[in-house]
């Protein structure tokens, strides 16, 4: 919930901000210091891209951004393929969207080897993406290995939250 | 503890304000003071029988310091597991006429520790020590060392790494400094305390993470991952300055920091060409070089002390292991698979011996520190915890730092090379995670 009320709050700044070169505006004061018209909170006449939009529909698979993984697994399950195979068409039609993908990891074993196989969980992503017409300049793979585990504590409930790739389009 | 050690500061800077209940203060202080070292928690598992029997008498007049001298002495020597410490209690010799020799004789003492503290000004001190030898009825070694009185904790080291020398023929470490990350609530903190884990300062702090904190080999710099921009990207930062420059921040991500022992390179874990793979980068950020090239993952590079070769996690073989390459000026898929035993071998640490490295074994689900000679292969396991992380040799190879969890929370153990001595090293309020043994000081 928080992190809705966050995340809405980003877009609402974000609207205001004028033109940025950061990729992520996730600090909320940077945010609104850049803002010229800093009253402007709706965004009307900003030069917002259009497609944000579409993205946030809650009806739309596009407002969906998570992948979830098997134990030690880094394949797309089929559950999730119209959810990336939809993102990768989006980005496909709108050449100026791009985004960066999270991957992640429970937080058993080493933090740096974790983070290598968060790496691959992203990259499948992007590797599906790619194959169905996005472009690589859209796309930054990255991981967070199990440094921002969705769920906290020991055990498959929390664990099956944290094996997960996130996608993040930027300006959003 | 860093907080006790707060409270007891502020005490103090007020103290100085009236004289008048100075004495009555300290004597509070001493009272303050007896928890923290109650709250080391020593664990010592057999090999009783080969520790040195040593009685360090409490030194003449440093119940007036804000920080007593032997207490200090005593844990970091304790902390080793190669010695034993004998009750003094009811002796009180300060200098070599008042030793005698057949009462510490009597109580299985070999060797002594007597001293003084003097008042030099304001706030320096004199700290006088003798080491002498029981059964010869004769001085070892001494030293007086001048200090300000905010280094009194620093002097007690100096004083320890004599002693631990003089009776043991290696190089003390207990002047040296750790580095880790603390997290409290949702901050992140990265660290640098004395190897004790006293004296804690914040070196950079955010509310996104940071790990893998890397000592430069002059102990001048800190390379570390952070998250602060959605993504880990590896900076290095001056301890004096606090000034910091990204050295690592390329497509996709940048990691696992690693330093050539000359401090002129970093090893780093980069995404940006596909996989995880290893490259070396100047310690400026220039001059980007791969090093691997596998289908697999290649992360956690380590050096070796003459620089020459790199241990690093690798599962081209189809589980994590590790593996040795060769550094060279081309980039080589060629390595030697050094761990067998079990699934799952993790961050290695070379010994400063070059000769073994200390890493994370999977052990019927259980993550645990273990040694391996790289001659013989021979596999220890040091340790018998469930979430053990990051391993890091002392400077002398005696003892390896590392982190773990107790009751949910992250704490720094240390365990000596043999695996007889085990401690914990810090009852701070948070996480304490990715701990790394700081390099010698540059006196030594």
């Amino acid at each position: 919930m928080r992190k809705l009320l966050g995340i809405s709050l980003i877009v609402l700044l974000s609207a205001c901000a004028s033109q940025t070169t950061q990729p992520e505006v996730d600090d909320l004061n940077a945010g609104a210091g850049a803002g010229s018209g800093g009253s402007d909170l709706m965004g009307s006449g900003s030069d917002r891209p259009s497609y944000f939009s579409q993205l946030q529909d809650p009806n739309s698979i596009l407002s969906q951004r998570s992948v979830y993984y098997e134990y030690d697994s880094y394949t797309v399950k089929s559950e999730y393929r119209e959810l990336v195979l939809s993102h990768a068409r989006f980005l496909r039609d709108n050449a100026s969207a791009s985004v960066i993908l999270q991957g992640n990891t429970d937080d058993r074993g080493s933090r740096e080897y974790n983070l290598a196989l968060g790496q691959r969980r992203a990259d499948s992503v992007r590797n599906m993406m790619t194959l169905a017409g996005a472009r690589d300049e859209q796309i930054e793979s990255v991981s967070l290995g199990e440094e921002k585990p969705r769920a906290l504590g020991h055990g498959e409930s929390a664990w099956s939250q944290n094996r997960r790739t996130d996608i993040l389009y930027r300006g959003e | 503890m860093g907080n006790f050690l707060l409270f007891e500061n502020l005490i103090l800077m007020s103290i100085h304000r009236s004289k008048s209940i100075y004495r009555a203060l300290i004597l509070l202080l001493c009272l303050i003071s007896a928890p923290v070292y109650a709250q080391l928690n020593i664990e010592i598992f057999g090999g009783g029988a080969s520790r040195i029997p040593i009685a360090i008498v409490p030194f003449a007049d440093e119940n007036k310091l804000q920080q007593s001298i032997t207490p200090v002495i005593s844990a970091d020597l304790q902390r080793t597991g190669l010695f034993k410490l004998v009750d003094p209690a009811g002796l009180s010799p300060h200098a070599p006429v008042e030793v005698v020799y057949s009462d510490w004789a009597n109580r299985g003492a070999n060797a002594l520790v007597i001293g003084r503290v003097v008042a030099i000004s304001g706030d320096q001190v004199e700290i006088q020590f003798r080491l002498m030898d029981v059964a010869k009825k004769s001085q070892l070694t001494g030293l007086a060392i001048t200090v300000p009185t905010a280094q009194l904790r620093m002097a007690a080291h100096r004083i320890a790494d004599v002693i631990y020398e003089a009776l043991t023929g290696d190089v003390g470490v207990f002047s040296t400094r750790i580095a880790y990350v603390l997290k409290r609530g949702n901050k992140y903190a990265l660290q640098v305390a004395d190897a004790d884990g006293y004296n804690a300062q914040s070196i950079i702090e955010y509310t996104e993470p940071i790990i893998s904190p890397a000592w430069s080999p002059d102990g001048n710099q800190l390379a570390y991952v952070s998250f602060e921009n959605k993504k880990p990207i590896v900076y290095v930062q001056k301890l004096a300055t606090r000034e910091r420059r990204a050295v690592a921040s390329f497509k996709g991500s940048n990691s696992a920091p690693a330093w050539s022992p000359d401090g002129k390179k970093l090893a780093v874990v980069l995404t940006g060409q596909g996989g995880s793979q290893i490259f070396l980068v100047n310690a400026d950020g220039s001059g980007l070089q791969r090093l691997s090239r596998s289908s697999g993952i290649d992360t956690e590079p380590n050096f070796s002390p003459d620089g020459r070769y790199i241990l690093f996690t690798s599962d081209r073989g189809g589980s994590p292991q590790i593996y040795r390459m060769p550094v060279t000026n081309t980039e080589t898929s060629n390595a030697e698979r050094l761990t067998f035993e079990g699934s799952y071998n993790v961050s290695p640490d070379y010994s400063r011996d070059g000769k073994g490295f200390t890493f994370i074994h999977r052990n019927n689900g259980q993550f645990n520190v273990a040694v391996q000679e790289i001659g013989s292969r021979q596999v220890q396991i040091l340790t018998n915890s469930k979430f053990d992380e990051s391993p890091s040799f002392a400077p002398n190879g005696k003892m390896i730092l590392y982190a773990t969890e107790i009751n949910g929370h992250g704490i720094l153990s240390a365990v000596s090379r043999d695996g007889q001595t085990r401690q914990h090293l810090s009852v701070q309020i948070g996480d304490i995670r990715e701990p790394a043994w700081g390099p010698l000081p540059t006196w030594k």
